[in-house]
């Protein structure tokens, strides 16, 4: 091999600063080799080192009595009883997904599930979080095209179910779309997986598709802020292959019914470099590779490009002594590649060997604990001016409903979700469409009665005119709608999506988000208990709203008493529960302001944390005691929109009395509230048990929306609201 | 009856049918594993799932129906042996020549999953037996090649057999192009063998065999086979 | 020696990716395109050796797995 001068050019196209070079210098006592810089190089990227974001991530609620592992794994675990655990997280794929939509998402979907069920957890459900630039963008419909079919291609052959998720669009994300991908899975609490190695001697093992080139820098390129150069970065997006990772899901889950593994990771950005690191540096160990025993795809592969390949649908593992034939048998079965690669030592150091030679030796714990982190200076967001009512036109509630369920960010997904298998393993309870998805706890022992709920949320509509509360709103909008279907609110997974945090305002935006959301976390007992920080979100200059992303994962105890959004029956009484005594009042960066008036100003509704949690609390009572079968919580374009959504679901109208007639009532987006339908009968007891918190507003029946005298046909909302997305998809 | 499920690598409906059986029957079926071709003299019932077997790589179910275990299900078919092919399945035996026609690409390019409406064609059959003639089914797709075609001669042979079993509809039965997802020839979602003992078809039974998810229109083809080989 | 299998679709088989190719290429302007059909090529590399031995062999693995007989055709090119 030809040695590779180590000149500045280098350095800076490793995305070191010079501070961070003086650094390697010193824990090295000598210059680096390009692989030892290549190391270094990803081992400290924003992707894996945190930097910019570790100070405040820290200061987030991660402790709860039902969590059992928080955030630092692979994933998060709650007990969810029965001597099961949930096992979850979720992920971004930003800038692969941009550049090549296809397999940047795809291989978005793999990475998340080798993250969960490598902790032992057999995947049961995947859900995404997309935000695309404006529908009329010329690259939008390219990219959900490609973002979609990546999902499914992926998700679709995997065998895990795709059940829910959000899609937002705004010229924000033109330059920079969003693909944050969750997994769920479940795993038997006495049998869940970490990646500590421990055992000096036990042999490292690498087990799943060959390494070839792909990829390599893509965890470098993923903190770097995009420019137009970026689509010629095209060739080192790396390929997913989702019949491998299939048979790897069932290899690692036979292995594991056995008693060989000792420690296990998956090779995730930074493939091999930053797995083996994290095992050996959780057990406090060294960590000695051959890298000319891994399986290699490609001919002429360096140490180099091996340590920083990103390719896909790999692990390594540590397994118990001379336990090597009984994992090799398994992974033959499936067909998938098995080589012993290395050896615990107690070193304390990463050394690297090709064919004899020495080609790295790096002290580990130096390394991982002088990984920069850093203090980066934030300045608060202004605050915004209200919204004057005075100054909100009004235009017949007729039109504006049908405008708003046809507009981008409330027409159905249906297109996108028809693309997803999403019933896969025979549990799905609650489709996509829904407030949550809910899917039956199978766990091994078989069926049970009971479910696990599941959502994705955020309003960056809300973030962008106050963080603080964008971070706050995005947590309680997981707990409600895991509250509306019925379920206990466990814990979140946060997907923290920014700009760049080297500008005080972007950073700012962060460090509001984190107090935001540690707000509600605290008031709800809603910890985190894992998440990703994807940072760097800008194209020349130009940095996405704020998206910190919350992933929100619930219990039913009985699938009996559950609720779903769809209107039952004909006669039911409509009661919305919390929120203001009288009509609702907040304007400010709702929908209606920028479907209708064209404005995206104004303050986002407030949030009281104490009322939501009674409210919600009351409701989930409601649905636990078998009383409320049918239950939404009023969120995007307020409470007619809610109810239009009750109606279409269930192919059922409404005539509604209880209601003004003014845009704040109709579609103002103040929080906290949920619309419950229950049977004429019930509902004077419903009521009086509810006390001030509730109200009636009206009746189900016919088929339309009936206000002050005058109706729109569920057809015609129908229409708008199923119509938009294949129209613009071209499939209409 | 005793019933055994081919497990390919990339079956991923394997274990879904095998809790429908297991409902029925009151006893889990073997799952049988791709690689070996010995498969037990005494099976009633042999299923091949739905996912995507070797990937789907080159077409959709071309390596399975040349995998070891096919071999023993082309002998256990030409035995009499009931086989019924769902999803993928379907496409497998296609691939294999146990029925005949092929699956392509669904018209729309997409991969589509959501209920359907199909009309029970025949029940004169172990496997639909315990549906009504013309009775109207709501059972989910999923699949990315669900477009069966044949030639003219398949085609008017399977309809003068009477192995059409079912077609995709409306909801109120009737045989529309709207009502077809995929393109199929003549909207036809599953075929019987000239012998009537192999059934493949695109829709997914399993998925709606239990209230819990939303519905049990699949079921009868799971009952009609308990009755008829019991 | 290599060997390329072309795949195609038999001339009476609707394939609707190939329609789908040739009105998105009526759209972006390019008038005249008639029709679209799409198919896939396998490369092969082979042992080398007679060259109609080759042949037969490679007619034998479109025979048995590369080719679908129901709805596909095949022409092999033999390189080498």
């Amino acid at each position: 091999m030809t040695a590779v001068e180590i000149t500045p050019a280098v350095i800076a196209e490793h995305g070191l600063n010079a501070e961070e070079y003086a650094r390697v210098l010193e824990i090295l006592g000598r210059e680096p080799n390009i692989t030892e810089l290549g190391i270094f190089s990803v081992m400290w990227s924003e992707h894996c080192s945190y930097k910019s974001s570790k100070k405040w991530l820290k200061t987030l609620p991660t402790t709860a009595p039902w969590v059992i592992q928080g955030p630092g794994e692979n994933a998060g675990i709650v007990d969810i009883g029965d001597g099961l655990t949930a096992v979850f997280k979720m992920e971004s794929h930003n800038h692969p997904s941009f550049i090549e939509p296809y397999q940047g998402a795809a291989t978005g979907v793999g990475g998340i599930l080798r993250d969960v069920f490598t902790m032992g957890a057999r995947p049961v459900a995947n859900l995404n979080a997309l935000r695309f630039g404006a529908p009329d963008h010329p690259k939008t419909r390219h990219l959900i095209a490609g973002v979609v079919s990546g999902i499914g291609g992926y998700g679709n052959c995997v065998g895990v179910p795709t059940v829910g998720g959000e899609v937002n669009f705004h010229p924000g994300y033109n330059g920079n779309i969003l693909v944050n991908a969750m997994t769920v899975g479940i795993a038997p609490a006495d049998r869940i997986f970490y990646s500590k190695a421990s055992g000096i001697g036990n042999p490292v093992v690498y087990v799943g598709s060959k390494t070839g080139r792909d990829g390599i820098h893509g965890a470098t390129m993923a903190s770097a802020e995009f420019n137009a150069d970026s689509e010629e970065k095209r060739p080192t997006v790396q390929v997913g292959d989702p019949f491998t990772e299939k048979l790897l899901i069932e290899a690692c889950l036979e292995l594991m019914d056995t008693d060989v593994i000792v420690a296990i990771q998956d090779m995730g950005a930074a493939g091999l470099t930053s797995s083996s690191f994290e095992m050996a540096s959780k057990g406090g160990l060294g960590v000695e590779l051959a890298l000319d025993t891994v399986p290699m795809r490609e001919e002429g592969m360096t140490p180099y490009e091996l340590m920083l390949s990103e390719s896909q649908e790999r692990m390594l593992m540590v397994l118990e002594p001379g336990k090597e034939p009984v994992a090799e048998a398994i992974f033959r079965k499936w067909g998938l590649d098995f080589a012993v690669i290395g050896r615990l030592t107690d070193t304390g150091r990463m050394v690297l060997t090709w064919h004899g030679d020495t080609v790295a030796d790096l002290p580990i714990d130096p390394l991982a604990e002088a990984a920069p982190e850093y203090d980066r200076p934030w300045e608060p967001s202004p605050a915004p001016a209200p919204v004057d009512p005075a100054s909100v036109p009004t235009v017949p509630w007729t039109e504006a409903l049908v405008t708003l369920m046809g507009s981008p960010d409330l027409a159905s997904r249906r297109w996108i979700w028809e693309q997803y298998d999403h019933m896969v393993m025979g549990d799905t309870v609650q489709r996509p469409g829904g407030d949550a998805a809910v899917v039956r706890i199978h766990g091994p022992a078989g069926l049970t009665d009971r479910g696990l709920a599941m959502t994705t949320d955020c309003t960056p509509r809300y973030g962008s005119a106050d963080p603080v509360l964008g971070g706050t709103q995005a947590v309680v909008e997981a707990w409600r709608n895991l509250t509306a279907v019925g379920a206990r609110p466990l814990a979140i997974t946060d997907n923290m999506n920014f700009g760049n945090p080297e500008k005080p305002r972007i950073m700012g935006q962060f460090v509001g988000a984190c107090q935001g959301i540690s707000a509600a976390c605290l008031a709800l007992d809603f910890p985190v208990v894992s998440g990703n920080v994807s940072l760097y979100n800008e194209t020349e200059g130009q940095a996405i709203p704020p998206t910190p992303t919350i992933g929100g994962v619930g219990v039913l105890d009985d699938l009996d008493r559950m609720a779903t959004v769809a209107f039952k029956a004909e006669g039911d009484a409509i009661l919305l529960i919390g929120g203001p005594a009288g009509d609702a009042e907040c304007l400010g960066r709702t929908l209606y302001l920028r479907e209708i008036a064209g404005r995206e100003d104004g303050a986002p509704p407030p949030v009281d944390l104490a009322e939501e949690r009674r409210v919600g609390d009351t409701v989930r009572g409601l649905i636990q005691s078998g009383r409320v079968t049918t239950c939404h919580d009023v969120s995007d374009g307020g409470l007619l929109v809610a109810i239009a959504e009750m109606a279409l679901a269930g192919g059922i109208g409404a005539t509604l009395d209880g209601v003004t007639d003014t845009p704040a009532a109709l579609f103002g987006e103040d929080q906290g509230r949920y619309i419950v339908a229950v049977p004429e009968a019930d509902a004077a007891a419903v009521l009086s048990d509810l006390g001030s918190v509730a109200r009636r507003i009206g009746s189900t029946g016919g088929n339309a929306l009936t206000l002050g005298g005058v109706s729109v046909p569920l057809a015609t909302l129908c229409d708008a609201h199923e119509g938009w997305l294949p129209r613009l998809m071209g499939d209409a | 009856m005793k019933a055994a499920v081919i497990v390919f690598p990339g079956s991923n409906c394997d274990r879904d049918v095998a809790v429908s059986l297991e409902r029925t029957t009151g006893r889990p079926p073997l799952m049988h594993w791709h690689a070996d071709a010995d498969l037990p003299e005494d099976l009633d019932l042999i299923v091949i799932p739905g996912g995507f077997s070797y990937g789907d790589y080159l077409r959709s179910g071309a390596m399975a129906a040349r995998s070891a275990a096919m071999a023993g299900v082309r002998t256990a078919a030409a035995k009499g042996r009931a086989v019924l092919g769902i999803c993928n399945g379907f496409q497998v035996l296609c691939e294999a020549g146990l029925l005949p026609g092929a699956l392509m690409r669904n018209r729309s390019l997409h991969y589509i999953c959501r209920d359907v409406y199909l009309r029970v064609e025949t029940t004169d059959s172990i496997f639909t037996g315990h549906y009504a003639p013309a009775q109207v089914a709501r059972i989910p797709i999923a699949h990315h090649d669900g477009n069966y075609v044949a030639d003219l001669a398949t085609h008017c042979a399977l309809e003068d057999e009477d192995r059409i079993a079912f077609r995709y509809c409306t909801p109120a039965g009737k045989v529309t192009d709207d009502a077809n997802p995929n393109g199929s020839l003549d909207n036809i979602a599953g075929i019987l063998s000239e012998e009537r003992n192999v059934l493949g078809l695109m829709p997914h039974p399993e998925r709606l065999a239990d209230p819990r998810l939303g519905g049990t229109d699949g079921q009868p083809i799971f009952a009609s086979l308990m009755e008829a080989l019991s | 020696m290599k060997a390329r299998v072309h795949v195609t679709l038999k001339s009476g088989v609707l394939d609707p990716q190939g329609k789908a190719i040739a009105q998105a290429l009526q759209a972006l302007g390019f008038d005249g395109v008639k029709d679209a059909r799409q198919g896939k090529v396998i490369e092969l590399d082979l042992e080398d050796g007679d060259t109609s031995a080759a042949q037969a062999r490679v007619d034998e693995m479109c025979r048995q797995l590369l080719v679908n007989s129901v709805i596909e055709t095949y022409r092999v090119e033999l390189e080498g």
